[in-house]
């Protein structure tokens, strides 16, 4: 029945890759679907979920990419997700990649595959490379002793992947069960799994989840996640109690005789187990196993005690100056683009509130957050080399010591730089990128610092004020306030991680991968994914920023009688020029100037009257502790949705209309030339900016990546009140020094 | 050729050996393991970072890196040249 059935219907099977990172899970994964993928996350986690569909011989072949991992404990997130959906999902083939240049250590994961008796297919991927390092590996033997089919494969260049699509597929149509292979733990373990799968067994404990033996050895070995679940299934008191005794009286047996753990010994059995596989002739080096590879020769320059750091630099530096040279043409474009939307629709419309919020409010609003792709993308693009070539952990690795001291990790330097660490980023990317941190509490300090770093949107606010204000070359300043952004931030996560995120580090125990040069297909990839995720995120909260904002800086509106004592002036400036209303196309210049003027005028009355205008008035008495004004403070509370405001919104504050970035000379003539305004202020102003509250797209992916609003809420209020602290002390220690 | 028993901590560069214990448990303890840091597993030592910490090490032909004080689990056994 069955039978006939899947002939009539188009068979689907469904696979999925597992493998250890930098394997070439993903690569496989992209030769196999192509642009045929979908991403989402796996539920209650924040890791990501690849899905995609290939056909093979008539089959639709869904392919799920599981996060990449060495083993399967509960030791992360990925660890436990990828386990979970083998457990749950029972694929009907995983597709196991194995590194054939590093075959002992990517076994060990092959290893507790078997254990959950899983349907594997071996995928032996960069043979090729494996083979330069002398390095050969006889498949069909691995294949007999394992008892799985094994495929070779250069996945980079594409050779082979159709074999392993085959192979996976002749898997999922083989209706023999797979052998599981037993592996030996030594007598002690062997015994207590044995007895411990009798007592699962006849208790039926999770039975049709985890196979007995597996689960038995889970609950030896102490994992977390495997107790936890058993503690829910049982409701027994006596049969948790004898696991309890079962398992502590093992722990205290291997405690005294081997002074080791059952975790322990449980791993190095696997490995005593891949070892004696390999041993069997599967492989067989000819060269000597010291040999310095490329690669090794590459790591004795690239982080050289002296050159590795001068290295890292002119790197940063120049991925800094790609990101900036090459996207300043699309910026250009894109912002003339929406220039001409917002002029288009502004002729189109009819003045009013209508209008006002379509060009202000969404056009602005959209326009500040796709007008930064092109600059986002180049970053994205660039990191992506770094990080695909293997160069970012060897700056995790030359920065651990740095970062440890601050209460971070080596992998933070990531988010920092992504953010504007070398000015420049956006802090979004950055967020995101805090996901490649295992530790909770370095993770969340990250997640807390990066955006104190001089994000694209600020540079345009730091570049005026320092133009406006200060003579020293701009260049100098910038890398001056680069390096004020990265002690504030690295003091301030040592702040939280001895207060709020105290705990101790995280292991540092990770691989340095060997130097690829990076294929151009994973580069685009990377690269879309995450500029996705930034428009994605970004671009909704701002549209609904845009629109809050400019509902406050437009309501309530001026009153009749004031509206129309600007009219009142208009027309008098016209019949001083002898010009009737209607004939507005034939005004001479110096008429429409002096309409420009008030115009001008009647926007910065309607700006003060406005909810935001009554707000950052009801501030000023505040303040005035830190130099600034109630047209700054509404500047600022922009600033809030997006930073991109901050110049438009003083743009309006000082009666200049609506300023398009790039036109801001005016601007700064204006505030060097108002009473208010000095060197202090401006600086005090400066550290305002780059420490107060992150932007609303900020904010939401806070929320979303530490899993609870009040983060959210948190960083907005604590960065806030800092920048307010700092640029307070600032102005009066620098009015009282009389520097202003 | 005599041998003798250092911590991974006090190998010098290009210095090689086997990996005789690993005396910690827990999430260290299987992380360090999962990496191939397992008694019996060969173990050379690559280099180090600018501030001579943390340290990588080559093994199992992969290099994996970690800080002094986690390398301080690690018992290896050196030959003397």
């Amino acid at each position: 029945m069955a039978d006939s059935a899947g002939a009539r219907n188009p068979e689907r099977i469904e696979i999925a890759l597992a493998g250890n990172p930098n394997a070439g899970k993903t690569t496989l994964f992209n030769r196999l679907t192509g642009a045929n993928q979908h991403v989402g996350n796996y539920p209650g986690v924040t890791v990501e979920k690849k899905e995609g569909l290939c056909s093979f011989d008539g089959v639709t072949v869904s392919v799920v990419d599981l996060p990449g991992t060495y083993s399967l404990t509960a030791y992360s997130e990925e660890e436990v997700v990828a386990r979970d959906y083998l457990v749950r999902n029972r694929p009907q083939a995983v597709v196991n990649i194995v590194d054939a240049s590093n075959l002992e250590r990517n076994l060990y994961l092959t290893c507790q595959l078997l254990e959950l008796g899983l349907p594997v297919v071996l995928a032996l991927n960069m043979i090729d490379v494996a083979r330069d390092r002398g390095i050969e590996v006889n498949v069909e033997k691995l294949g007999r002793i394992l008892g799985v089919r094994v495929v070779p494969l250069v996945a980079r260049r594409g050779e082979g992947v159709r074999e392993v699509l085959a192979a996976a597929v002749a898997e999922a149509r083989d209706p023999s069960p797979p052998r599981s292979r037993p592996v030996s733990y030594g007598d002690d373990l062997d015994r207590a799994i044995l007895n411990l799968a009798g007592l699962v067994e006849e208790k039926g404990i999770l039975a049709g989840t985890y196979p007995p033996a597996w689960l038995a050895m889970k609950l030896l070995e102490g994992d977390k996640r495997v107790h936890e679940q058993v503690r829910d299934a049982v409701r027994d008191a006596a049969v948790l109690e004898t696991i309890e005794q079962a398992v502590s009286s093992l722990a205290a047996h291997l405690s005294a005789t081997l002074d080791s753990t059952p975790e322990a010994v449980i791993a190095d059995h696997r490995y005593g187990f891949v070892r004696s596989v390999v041993r069997q002739g599967v492989m067989v080096r000819l060269s000597d196993e010291d040999r310095i590879y490329a690669s090794d020769r590459i790591d004795r320059v690239v982080t050289h005690r002296v050159a590795g750091p001068v290295i890292m630099l002119a790197i940063l530096f120049a991925l800094y100056q790609f990101t900036f040279t090459w996207s300043e043409a699309p910026v250009a474009w894109l912002g003339a683009g929406f220039d001409w939307l917002a002029e288009t629709a502004g002729d189109l419309l009819p003045d009013g509130h209508l209008r006002s919020l379509l060009v202000s409010g969404i056009i602005r609003g959209v326009g500040g957050v796709f007008g930064f792709v092109p600059i986002i993308m180049f970053m994205f693009f660039g990191i992506a080399i770094l990080e695909d070539s293997g160069y970012l952990a060897r700056v995790a690795f030359m920065m651990d010591r740095v970062f440890r001291t601050f209460g971070l990790h080596g992998s933070s330097v990531m988010s920092f730089i992504i953010s504007g660490g070398i000015a420049g980023g956006c802090a979004v990317p950055g967020v995101l990128a805090t996901r490649t941190l295992r530790s909770p509490r370095e993770r969340m300090a990250t997640l807390l610092t990066t955006p104190f770093m001089n994000c694209g949107a600020k540079m345009p606010v730091l570049a005026l004020l320092i133009s406006a204000f200060f003579t020293t070359g701009k260049a100098r300043m910038m890398l001056f306030l680069t390096m004020i952004s990265w002690a504030g931030a690295l003091l301030v996560a040592r702040l939280l991680r001895s207060t709020i995120l105290k705990g101790l580090p995280t292991p540092f125990v990770m691989e340095l991968p060997p130097y690829r040069v990076p294929t151009l297909r994973g580069l685009l990839l990377h690269t879309w994914e995450r500029t996705r995720d930034y428009l994605r995120k970004a671009g909704s909260v701002i549209l609904a920023a845009s629109i809050l904002i400019w509902a406050t800086m437009t309501f309530p509106s001026l009153p009749a009688a004031e509206k129309m004592a600007f009219a009142e002036k208009r027309q008098a400036v016209m019949a001083a020029a002898g010009i009737g209303d209607a004939a507005q196309e034939a005004l001479p210049a110096a008429v429409r100037e002096e309409i420009a003027r008030i115009n001008a005028e009647e926007g910065e009355a309607a700006l003060e009257y406005s909810i935001a205008g009554r707000v950052g008035r009801a501030l000023e008495r505040l303040s005035r502790l830190s130099g600034f004004d109630w047209r700054t403070n509404i500047a600022l509370m922009g600033g809030v949705a997006a930073k991109e405001i901050i110049i438009s919104t003083l743009g309006t504050a000082y009666s200049l209309g609506e300023l398009n970035a790039g036109e801001d000379q005016p601007l700064a003539e204006a505030l060097k030339n108002s009473p208010g305004w000095n060197r202090v202020s401006a600086f005090s102003l400066i550290l305002f900016v780059m420490f107060y509250s992150p932007c609303l797209a900020t904010v939401a992916c806070i929320i979303r990546e530490s899993g609870s609003w009040r983060w959210g809420a948190f960083a907005m209020g604590f960065n806030t009140l800092f920048a307010f602290l700092l640029s307070c002390l600032v102005y009066q220690a620098g009015m009282f020094l009389g520097l202003g | 050729m005599s041998a003798r028993k250092i911590l991974l901590r006090n190998m010098a560069r290009d210095q090689a050996g086997t990996v005789s214990a690993v005396k910690v448990g827990g999430d260290l303890g299987l992380r360090i393991r999962e990496m191939g840091i397992v008694p019996g597993a060969r173990i050379k030592v690559q280099g180090r970072a600018p501030l001579y910490d943390p340290v990588a090490v080559k093994v199992m032909g992969a290099v994996v890196s970690l800080r002094n004080n986690e390398a301080d689990y690690i018992e290896v056994e050196v030959e003397d040249g």
